[in-house]
């Protein structure tokens, strides 16, 4: 049944986004898509207000440092649908220049937080994002510790301590 | 009969007593220590023997802070703005691995070692440490305030701190 819904999504998201979805992979029964970054709202959009997937829940998404040349960061949605009770995952990559992703947003109001989140950590911009700030460290910290070239134990001097 | 100076000092000594059984704690439970500071208050250990029953969360009527957990960078500032607004004499004690030396957390958000930005009295280690070591701690600091000792004055350690002896060093 579940290979079912998986043939079934794929199918759909092929036949809409003609040549779009280059790859898709299947572990474990789940279905992961990967989606160019510039047509990721689309989909995400259309995989929510479809009346048949109907994937209303944007369960997690997070940010990923790959550490290669080329398409060195990227962004995973984890989908849940309450209706078919049914999960799925999209993938996308960006740059290390610019990593801008559009933000999604407006597609589920939850991503707010969690692209905050990927941003504080790996320094993904998210175009539109309409409060991209950092979330967990500081304002004033100049860096992004998840990012594989981050030493371990921090930057000296990089976080302010009170004095004693 | 009675000299000026033996008068003074058996009166700091009545002070020091007096101090030394009610030091209200500030609890600053930060993570998991909390739980067994709270069971240290509660009837089965019961802090109140040694007249610490009194947990005051307004820093201002405090004599001693119980940091009780992973203290990050960001939570550094705010503990030592409750630190500055206590009254003096205070007392701080660093309750757990996490909260001497940084203890498992090795990374770039965590502070290793209160120390860094507070003068500590009593290093309990544990993780979390029983309810049995903050009482030991309190005893050891009722010990200290009955010698006049404060901010951070030959600090007692409690637990193997061995190798352990320069806590921070690798932040700063």
């Amino acid at each position: 049944m579940m290979e079912e819904m998986n043939n079934k999504v794929l199918e759909r998201l092929k036949t809409k986004f003609a040549g779009a979805i280059t790859d898709a992979v299947e572990f474990r029964s789940e279905l992961t898509v990967i989606v160019p970054r510039e047509r990721i709202v689309e989909v995400c959009r259309f995989l929510k207000e479809d009346p048949d997937l109907c994937f209303d829940l944007l369960a997690d998404l997070c940010g990923i440092d790959m550490a290669t040349s080329s398409n060195r960061f990227g962004v995973i949605y984890n989908l849940y649908s309450y209706r078919n009770k049914f999960r799925m995952r999209l993938k996308t990559f960006t740059e290390e220049d610019h990593p801008k992703v559009p933000t999604v947003t407006g597609v589920w109001g939850t991503a707010n937080w969690h692209e905050r989140e990927a941003f504080d950590m790996y320094g993904i911009i998210f175009d539109g994002h309409p409060d991209l700030r950092r979330i967990y460290m500081p304002d004033e910290f100049e860096y992004h510790p998840l990012r594989k070239d981050f030493p371990l134990m921090g930057i000296r001097g990089s976080l302010e301590l009170p004095k004693k | 009969m009675i000299g000026e100076g033996y008068l003074a000092t058996k009166l700091e000594d009545v002070i020091n007593w007096c101090r030394k059984n009610s030091l209200y704690p500030m609890p600053m439970g930060i993570s998991c220590c909390a739980i067994e500071m709270m069971a240290a208050a509660g009837p089965r250990f019961d802090i109140a023997r040694f007249g610490s029953e009194v947990m005051r969360f307004s820093p201002r009527q405090c004599d001693v802070i119980i940091v009780a957990g992973t203290t990050t960078f960001k939570m550094a500032k705010v503990v030592r703005k409750i630190y500055d607004q206590m009254p003096e004499p205070k007392w701080v004690i660093a309750m757990g691995v996490c909260t001497s030396t940084g203890g498992m957390y090795r990374t770039y958000s965590v502070v290793q070692g209160i120390d860094q930005f507070l003068p500590v009295d009593v290093y309990v280690g544990g993780c979390p440490p029983r309810p049995d070591n903050l009482l030991n701690a309190l005893m050891l600091l009722q010990q200290k305030v009955q010698r006049g000792e404060c901010k951070g004055t030959a600090p007692a350690f409690i637990g193997d701190f061995r190798g352990r002896s320069i806590p921070g060093s690798l932040q700063k």
